[in-house]
């Protein structure tokens, strides 16, 4: 068994190189391998793979050596590889997180990663090679079953081809939801001597970035999912869309376009089929609001702004061309649905929603990472069960789902599924699939203020509503968590929100209110705390906290009265020092600016 | 617009950005489509957008200059302003605001300030880095060699420690 998976060598060493993994250090840790293997002459290799997305792990490696088990060794710092492969190559397994696999029945003291909540509670379907494969090899795609998918698309008709979408009921999942064999049928069905198909990589939801992670560890993935849309509508090119700021993705995403060009997958009648097509990655300059079809579109064209819909891009899209914009996950459970087939897909999920879908859960939780599970799973289980809960001592109150144009879902809720439906009722929306988790320590209206402060820096400004209305619940915002809120300012949040909902021209006014509406709806009490009180329970909001020097941390040192702008701190150098509240104008530099972490908030 | 009153030096500035204006037009062709990546090109040289690479992009392409300027300040990537040796993008995501990004973003402010350096270093706020599990997060872009470091998990007197560390290395070259 070793030798098929792992080849000839005696000890191989995988390390996720991606742009989450690498800021935890992994390309240290990689060197460090690298160096040992290199100083002890052993018959080894290392091997890049992508991310598992078990963040809270980074940097982990996985080593497997010939006759002993793979151990998962977590958080690992490069001091730390030595000490950890001449141990395992010892057979001594403590500080393994877990066994990838092991041969025979042995009791190694360490568990499976399978017998792990957080693993064996997903359904790895679109994310099945991450973390485990190459994502810079055509081979190790293709080994796993990749461009098997294309191979079958090109042997139906267009027909067929949309035919088996619709009848695995795949729906768009970028946030909306909508059905993605629609989408192809209307393009299919325009006359046109150019056709467009569009990879929306934009992924500008804060707290969102299963996108990312797909593309940077299965790319080909994605790519082929391209493809076979643009076979499906009879487009002559693709493009990719993805954000500057993410280079790591812009750059697998292109070396895996190059690749399959090479393998004939691209370019002038691909596999003998007579379909010629080709893919360009677009490397935008990063707008939220690009993450919204005609603004993308537009984005591509050069300008910076969406456009009243209709007509719709099936029909007038990129220069004014039949288009078709599928979100990155998307397309990656398109191929994986020609590899592995329609019934494989529809095991899992809702009546409504078929599948399943990567969720990105982060914040106040002990597992932070990507999970994907079957759409319908309740938030209780990816929090608890997979998130792995509160941490140590803290109480979770809500979850953000949806980033800016989603909403908060209180605790009380939480055996509420996970399906498109289900949370627009709730006042959330599935958006991109991203959960941060909020606990006691978190203020919902300084969340919600949060959030408008976002859309409003990314509206565009084109249309009144969205860039007038989100000004002024920003504003309002601004005064509640200032302790100057009034009366009348909950009705104005309400009645402006639903205003700028119902009238504004594209999706990100048609949702922008959404994240205080919702926390409105759950947590007004918060809310009159501010108002009628002049109080932040949680004790977030600066100007409604007073700071206080705790005497027994404090060393005298001094450095708080320094940087106070008032002189409100005042104290004999070595003894604690104090601060006069009634000078003080909670600016809140003496807390920022303590070494010592005295400076408290009451 | 009128050359009198400009100075030599920057009469030599203007010519050196005209001539890079030229090379990127030249390499994408006078396309309004290609506008996006000139900008990205001018902006990896130069490191910001000056006024007059906007105002002779506009010229050479035949697009009105408030249409250069609505793209240029529209999308993150691109700056108006130039930038120190030194970055220091403060992630504003939803975890890292949650986890104390504002503080960390105003320790590195006040550090900044109130070491005379803020000429050599940038502090600003980013979109979401995605790595929220690291909440909350800095990258620290060193802008003459494209360098970034990014760290994660930060309190404010860490931040702080971070930005004192490299203004000693800006002031012992």
């Amino acid at each position: 068994m070793y030798d098929i998976v792992y080849g000839r060598r005696d000890l191989r060493v995988h390390v996720p190189l991606s742009s989450c993994t690498l800021a935890a250090g992994s390309r240290e840790v990689y060197k460090a391998v690298e160096d040992f293997i290199n100083r002890k002459g052993i018959n080894a290799e290392v091997h890049r793979v992508g991310c598992t997305g078990l963040c809270y792990l980074d940097p982990w490696i996985m080593v497997a050596g010939r006759g002993l088990p793979a151990a998962i060794y977590v958080n690992v710092r490069h001091v730390d590889v030595e000490k950890i492969l001449a141990r395992y190559l010892n057979r001594d397994f403590t500080g393994a997180y877990a066994l990838r696999f092991k041969e025979g029945n042995v009791d190694y003291g360490v568990p499976l990663l399978d017998e792990k909540p957080e693993w064996r509670n997903q359904v790895r379907w679109v994310s099945r090679n991450c973390g485990l494969v190459d994502p810079e090899s055509i081979d190790e795609y293709i080994m796993t079953g990749g461009y098997e998918g294309l191979r079958k698309a090109l042997r139906m008709k267009r027909e067929e081809v949309i035919e088996t979408v619709k009848k695995s009921g795949l729906r768009g999942r970028g946030g909306a939801g909508f059905p993605t064999w629609l989408k192809w049928k209307i393009t299919y069905e325009q006359r046109s001597d150019e056709k467009y198909v569009i990879c929306n990589g934009d992924e500008g939801d804060p707290g969102a970035f299963m996108n990312r992670l797909l593309a940077e560890s299965d790319p080909h993935r994605v790519i082929e999912g391209l493809i076979i849309a643009g076979y499906a509508v009879g487009a002559t090119k693709g493009y990719v869309f993805v954000r500057a700021e993410k280079p790591l993705m812009a750059d697998r995403l292109e070396k895996a376009v190059i690749e399959a060009r090479e393998r004939g997958f691209l370019g002038e009648n691909i596999l003998g089929s007579g379909f010629s097509f080709d893919i360009e990655v677009y490397r935008s300059a990063g707008a939220f609001v690009c993450g919204e079809e005609t603004a993308l579109i537009a984005a591509i064209e050069g300008r910076a702004r969406p456009r009243q819909r209709p007509p719709y891009p099936a029909t007038s899209g990129l220069w004014g061309k039949p288009t078709v914009v599928n979100n990155v996950e998307t397309l990656a459970h398109v191929a994986t649905i020609f590899q592995f087939g329609v019934d494989e897909f529809t095991k899992y999920g809702t009546e409504k929603s078929k599948g399943t879908k990567m969720f990105c859960v982060t914040g106040a939780v002990k597992r932070t990472g990507v999970y994907e599970v079957p759409i319908g799973t309740t938030i209780k289980k990816l929090v608890y069960e997979l998130a792995g809960g509160p941490v140590e001592g803290k109480k979770i109150k809500a979850v953000q789902v949806g980033g800016p144009s989603g909403g908060c879902i209180p605790s009380n809720l939480f055996d509420l599924e996970l399906d498109y439906e289900t949370l627009q009722s709730y006042g959330a929306i599935m958006g991109s699939g991203g959960l941060v988790v909020i606990d006691d320590s978190g203020c919902m209206v300084n969340v919600a203020k949060y959030f408008t402060d976002f859309t409003l820096a990314e509206s565009c400004g084109k249309c009144l509503p969205c860039r007038v209305g989100m000004k002024i619940m920003n504003e309002t915002l601004e005064r509640i968590v200032n302790g100057e809120g009034r009366e009348e300012d909950l009705e104005i949040l309400r009645d402006l929100g639903v205003t700028v909902i119902k009238t504004s021209l594209c999706g990100l006014g048609g949702s922008a209110p959404n994240p205080v509406l919702s926390t409105l709806r759950y947590f007004e009490n918060e809310y009159r705390e501010h108002v009628e009180n002049k109080k932040c329970p949680a004790k977030v909001c600066p100007k409604l906290v007073t700071y206080v020097i705790n005497e027994e941390k404090c060393r005298g040192c001094g450095v708080c009265a320094k940087y106070c702008p008032v002189n409100a701190i005042t104290g004999v150098p070595g003894k604690p020092f104090t601060i006069d509240s009634s000078k003080c104008i909670k600016c809140g530099s003496c807390l920022v600016n303590c070494p010592f972490g005295a400076v408290e908030k009451a | 617009m009128s050359q009198i009153g400009i100075t030599r030096v920057e009469q030599e500035v203007q010519v050196g950005v005209a001539r890079l204006v030229d090379a990127v037009v030249n390499k994408y062709g006078r396309s309004r489509g290609k506008l996006i990546p000139m900008l990205q090109e001018i902006q990896s040289e130069l490191k910001y957008l000056p006024r007059q690479a906007l105002e002779y992009i506009s010229r050479k392409l035949g697009v009105s200059l408030s249409e250069v300027i609505s793209v240029a300040s529209f999308y993150h990537q691109f700056r108006l302003e130039p930038v120190g040796d030194y970055v220091f993008q403060v992630c504003f995501g939803t975890a890292c605001y949650l986890r104390g990004a504002s503080e960390v973003y105003e320790s590195l402010k006040s550090a900044t300030r109130n070491t005379r350096i803020a000429v050599e270093m940038t502090v600003e706020k980013a979109r979401c880095f995605g790595c929220c599990s690291l909440a909350p997060v800095v990258m620290v872009i060193n802008t003459k060699t494209g360098d970034k470091s990014i760290y994660g998990r930060l309190t404010p007197s860490e931040a702080r420690k971070i930005a004192l560390k490299y203004s000693t290395l800006t002031h012992g070259k």
